[in-house]
């Protein structure tokens, strides 16, 4: 048999569509095969038997009913980001700044607290609060959108400069009203008359922000499925030209986008200012506004998947915290496993859009 | 009157890990590759230059009996190590699994970013050795030596040989990627796979190899960044999170020097002008002052970033098909 006549060893077939069981099948195996991966590498590092350090883990996230408030509380932020880039990464729109749009929207409602807290009643100054940080996030996000819709300004760049300026707009405003003076951070505003801080319910801390966050998943879901803007939405992100075709003004549709997920980001900000830290700091986001992108991404842009997936990123880095105080390692730790186990899904994707099918022995083939 | 004698110098130090990040980065969009995943790579490539020279100089009897030529050339060879393993994980996932190019960058940036911070934080307590933080001054004692005469040519001296052989090595291997893009078959091939790989895969431009190599190749020549600012910049002191944004800005670089390397040497340099402008701006007792001007960078991108935008020539523009993955039975 002459060589030439031999296809490749492994040939890669696109799939048409899959069932979604399918799908989550390879996406589970993905996960557990990340974990196994964690566990071999934190074992070489600590020298434990790594069931020991997944137990330790969940004990870290789950453990007491303290931490599992805190486990939500970070869960909701971090959705809340990732549902406030959904709309522009659906429209193909890559909003690396969420980061900055939170932070200024948490210095919106810092700077109300701080200037109008003991001038107008409570309820009003939330009121001006919740207004102002909406309308900061926004407008955050309103100027790389304007400049993107009008003249095709490249958009990833800009939204993270713009994440530096406002970081250093924070930093500057830290050191203007830093209390006491020379301390070099704010501390906790009003810690005496308590005002700016977003109502409790009941005896829990979080709930309010969790309750909201909800709001906004379920909002989410129905805009962009079941609206008209939604649909637009996708239009422009499948393919701008067809959209300009069908009448849909491709400009306004992003001004209009790049409006609703700034101000959801600043709703972020507002209640990790006004609902949880009552400060402001300039690492108040994080590092979210970045993992919130992958949130997204790994969920497809599901809000309801959204949920599952920051559990994920949640657990992890708390677990990972945990592990790390235990065993006296860096915190870092959890950006090494989410790291790791992020490979595994972003590669696991493959094996849903493609089939690798195996080159036929000679005599097989000859019998077909 | 501004000081620029003292300016330059500074300046130049704080540009050339940008440099190393621009002309790296340029190199891999050239082959439609948007590896967001640099400011990961340029920590890793520091951390991995820390680890062998720390595992070096541990291994000396005493710091005395240290090889100028072992303690340049083990840093060196294991920061290309590692940063060519995190080019080959991104090559792998996006090129031949065809992931999102974004996502796994970002994915690389938070892994790489951990790894340099985890292994910067624990490498004592791994080693079990007994010092108290990682300072390797004897190393980087060998790679910020300057020229021999710098200190006798005055001002002369000071702004142009005062600086470690990376500071070199980053300008020419610019000049050698510019050269390589512009005059040579390979650097057209590059282009025409990073433009439109349909074309070059039609032409029996093998594209597959030639965006493993561009990226491998960028995230190398990335990772020396890391790798100067630890040894050069920072005399040996790995202090965690210390690198800061500066691998962001590299890719913010590369759009402003509109994809070309010979004008990143300038630029990157101008850029760490920018960065540092703060100290030299007088401002008094007022502190928060100089929060405001270290903006001055970021603004500046912005600006560029809106006018190149507005004139929209044709030669201004990414690579075609920057940030999509090639499938052939897909055309």
């Amino acid at each position: 048999m002459n060589k030439e006549n031999r296809g490749p060893l492994v040939h890669i077939v696109k799939r048409g569509s899959i069932p979604w069981y399918t799908g989550w099948l390879i996406r589970g195996s993905a996960i557990v095969l990340a974990l196994i991966v964690c566990a071999l590498v934190t074992t070489l590092l600590t020298g434990e038997n790594p069931i020991q350090i997944y137990a330790a883990m969940f004990k870290g996230a789950f453990g007491t009913p303290r931490k599992i408030w805190i486990l939500l509380q970070n869960l909701s932020i971090l959705l809340c980001i990732a549902l406030a880039l959904t709309p522009a990464f659906k429209m193909r729109f890559w909003n690396i700044g969420g980061e900055g749009q939170v932070l200024i929207g948490g210095l919106a409602s810092a700077a109300c607290m701080i200037l109008l807290g003991d001038k107008v009643p409570n309820w009003a100054l939330i009121c001006i609060m919740v207004a102002a940080s909406i309308g900061a996030g926004a407008l955050w996000a309103v100027i790389p959108g304007f400049f993107k819709a009008k003249w095709n300004t490249n958009e990833t760049l800009f939204t993270l400069m713009m994440n530096y300026v406002a970081i250093q707009l924070v930093a500057f405003f830290v050191i203007l009203w830093e209390v006491p003076k020379g301390a070099g951070k704010i501390g906790i505003i009003n810690q005496s008359t308590q005002a700016g801080w977003l109502p409790q319910i009941g005896s829990y801390k979080y709930l309010l922000n969790i309750i909201i966050v909800a709001l906004i998943t379920i909002g989410m879901y129905v805009y962009l499925n079941y609206s008209k803007h939604g649909y637009e939405i996708s239009v422009v992100g499948e393919s701008e030209r067809t959209a300009r075709y069908v009448g849909i003004k491709v400009e306004k549709v992003i001004i209009r986008t790049m409006l609703l997920s700034g101000a959801i980001c600043g709703i972020a900000g507002l209640l990790l200012v006004g609902g949880t830290d009552h400060t402001i700091t300039t690492t108040i986001a994080g590092g979210r506004g970045y993992t919130a992108i992958m949130v997204a991404w790994l969920a497809k842009f599901n809000p309801i998947t959204m949920i599952f997936a920051s559990l994920l990123l949640v657990f992890l880095s708390r677990g990972a915290t945990e592990i790390s105080t235990i065993f006296g390692l860096n915190h870092s730790f959890a950006d090494i496993l989410t790291g790791i186990i992020l490979f595994f899904i972003i590669g696991s994707e493959f094996f849903i859009n493609y089939k690798l099918s195996f080159r036929k022995s000679a005599k097989k083939e000859a019998e077909a | 009157m501004f000081d620029f004698v003292s300016f330059i110098p500074r300046a130049v130090v704080q540009g050339v890990p940008l440099l190393y990040g621009c002309t790296g980065e340029t190199l891999t969009e050239k082959s439609g590759n948007l590896n967001l995943g640099i400011p990961g790579i340029m920590y890793v490539g520091g951390i991995s230059g820390v680890i062998g020279a720390f595992l070096y100089e541990q291994s000396l009897p005493s710091p005395d009996a240290i090889n100028g030529f072992l303690a340049v050339l083990i840093p060196v060879l294991s920061c290309l190590l590692g940063s060519l393993l995190m080019g080959l994980l991104y090559c792998f996932l996006t090129v031949t699994l065809r992931a999102n190019q974004n996502v796994t960058g970002l994915a690389m940036t938070t892994f790489g970013v951990g790894f340099g911070n985890f292994f910067g934080g624990s490498l004592i307590k791994l080693t079990g050795s007994e010092v108290p933080s990682i300072a390797l001054s004897n190393t980087s004692a060998f790679f910020s030596r300057s020229l021999p005469f710098a200190d006798k040519l005055g001002w002369f001296g000071k702004i142009f040989l005062s600086y470690g052989f990376l500071a070199y090595l980053s300008v020419a291997i610019a000049l050698i990627a510019a050269y390589m893009l512009k005059k040579t078959r390979v650097g057209l091939q590059l282009r025409a796979v990073g433009e439109s790989p349909e074309t070059a895969d039609a032409a029996g431009i093998n594209v597959n190899r030639y965006k493993y190599v561009a990226t491998c190749v960028g995230s190398m020549i990335a990772g020396l960044g890391g790798l100067y600012y630890v040894m050069d910049y920072a005399c040996g002191v790995w202090s965690n999170d210390a690198f800061g944004d500066r691998g962001w800005l590299a890719i913010a670089l590369v759009i402003f020097t509109i994809w070309r390397p010979n004008w990143a040497v300038i630029s990157s340099f101008l850029f760490g002008g920018l960065y540092i402008l703060y100290l030299f701006i007088p401002t008094g007792m007022n502190l928060c002052v100089k929060e405001l001007y270290k903006m001055i960078p970021y603004i500046v991108t912005i600006i560029v970033l809106i006018i190149t935008s507005m004139r929209n020539k044709r030669e201004n523009q990414p690579p075609a098909s920057l940030g999509l993955a090639y499938f052939r039975e897909e055309r």
